[in-house]
């Protein structure tokens, strides 16, 4: 750690914001949009849900069927690898433990999962760190229909990881054998993206 | 996956030039001995530590051309009330040493060994990663097309117009279009409006011959020229983007 000559550091969040914010992030109010490419614009009669098991398919939702499932309303702080936070946001969908409920899987058939999404983007998951209710997929952002721009019709929202993997417009959850990396993870992002333990990039702790 | 694989290191870089580019940006050349090297498109994340430990860390876009040499460029806008662009601007002197790690990101990025043709879309300071791209291809004397389409609020907010200038004038140089959204002066030669369908056809950014598309600015920018980009049959894998702010810093 190198002191910089002259920086005082102007914006410190007070004691209680600075405990809720991961190390080298900084607070936001605005709720930035990072994508690869352009906005996707999935109409919902075209949309279904797909789980699958190597080859095979566990369960598909249409929109509707997905809609008919238990919701979940969920407050929580996310953090982007890009060092913004954004405190207090609020989502509505559904767990992904309520998602294998309703696909009648008692116990995960494996330990990782690759979300794949419209438009080509995935993301590596562990299966641990989407159940006992810390991962959903979301449909509504503060009360409201989510937008395409932010991943609309539905999300992933894995909040206790970096953003990028909370996969915008996700569309078939698929149980692996191992952990392959997904889009930026191939790219030099970190495989799990702790941000309490900044692992943004490979190699980070 | 190879998990031995180097952390990124952070890097000690020292300030050896800073110049204006507009009234509110600037362009900080940093010496940075044991920098790996880097692709057009990729950033730095660059760290700021007070006596006391606090740090603030922020991601900003290389402006330099690709390649290995020792010293990168990053051309930084000063946002309001944003703590590091601020100390940038107004604290930092030549031979200052800050802390930065990279290069970053692995996707919006361009390399002359994959050049199919290049069309480059710009809103304010999103210029930056793309006169990276500008100046590579000019270092290696790329003789495929490129265009760069570039919006400012006005033509005193354009940001290295003589760069670009220069860079347009060069044998297979880039077709350089700029357009002015709030008011343009006498005698102004580019066009004088947001970008829209109309232009994007009329300056030829169409997906005739499948060139690289790279689309980068403030969010709304990105979300509205790359959704014309999409409808006017770009292939969605074709249209690279990168959003900036707005993040209050």
């Amino acid at each position: 750690m190198h002191v910089t000559r002259g920086f005082k550091g102007k914006r410190r969040t007070d004691a209680t914001d600075r405990a809720r914010l991961p190390p080298g992030q900084y607070l936001t109010p605005e709720f930035p949009v990072l994508t690869a490419g352009p906005t996707i614009h999935t109409p919902l009669d075209r949309w279904k849900l797909a789980l699958q098991n190597g080859g095979s398919l566990v369960a598909t939702w249409t929109w509707a069927e997905f809609e008919a499932l238990p919701q979940t309303d969920l407050q929580t702080d996310i953090h982007c690898v890009t060092q913004w936070s954004k405190f207090d946001t609020r989502w509505r969908g559904v767990t992904i433990d309520d998602i294998f409920r309703a696909a009648d899987l008692a116990v995960p058939p494996t330990g990782y999962l690759m979300a794949h999404c419209d438009g080509g983007y995935t993301t590596n998951l562990l299966v641990s760190d989407l159940i006992d209710g810390r991962a959903m997929i979301a449909t509504h952002y503060d009360g409201l229909p989510l937008l395409p721009s932010h991943g609309g019709p539905a999300r992933l929202l894995l909040p206790h990881l970096y953003f990028w993997k909370s996969a915008k417009w996700v569309r078939r959850l698929a149980f692996r054998d191992k952990d392959d990396p997904g889009f930026w993870e191939s790219r030099g992002y970190h495989l799990r993206g702790d941000p309490w333990r900044e692992q943004r990039y490979h190699g980070d702790p | 996956m190879d998990q031995t694989i180097a952390t990124i290191p952070w890097l000690l870089a020292t300030a050896v030039a800073i110049r204006n580019e507009t009234a509110t940006v600037k362009t900080f050349t940093f010496d940075v001995p044991d920098w790996p090297g880097h692709l057009a498109g990729q950033h730095v994340d660059l760290r700021l530590t007070a006596e006391d430990g606090y740090v603030a860390q922020r991601s900003y876009s290389i402006a330099s051309a690709s390649g290995t040499g020792s010293h990168i460029d990053l051309t930084i806008d000063l946002v309001a009330d944003g703590e590091v662009s601020e100390f940038l601007h107004n604290e930092l002197r030549i031979g200052d040493r800050i802390e930065l790690r990279g290069p970053i990101g692995g996707y919006f990025t361009w390399s002359p060994r994959q050049d199919n043709g290049l069309l480059l879309l710009a809103g304010g300071s999103g210029i930056v990663p793309l006169m990276s791209i500008l100046r590579t291809r000019a270092l290696v004397k790329s003789e495929r097309l490129a265009r760069l389409l570039y919006s400012s609020r006005s033509a005193d907010r354009i940001i290295y117009r003589e760069g670009l200038e220069a860079l347009a004038a060069l044998p297979n140089g880039v077709i350089l279009t700029h357009t002015v959204t709030r008011g343009a002066p006498p005698g102004w030669k580019g066009e004088r409006s947001r970008i829209g369908r109309v232009m994007l056809t009329r300056r030829e950014f169409t997906p005739a011959g499948h060139p690289d598309v790279f689309v980068c600015g403030p969010a709304a920018f990105v979300e509205t020229v790359a959704g014309h980009l999409a409808a006017m049959g770009h292939p969605e894998d074709k249209v690279r983007t990168e959003r900036f702010g707005p993040t209050g810093e």
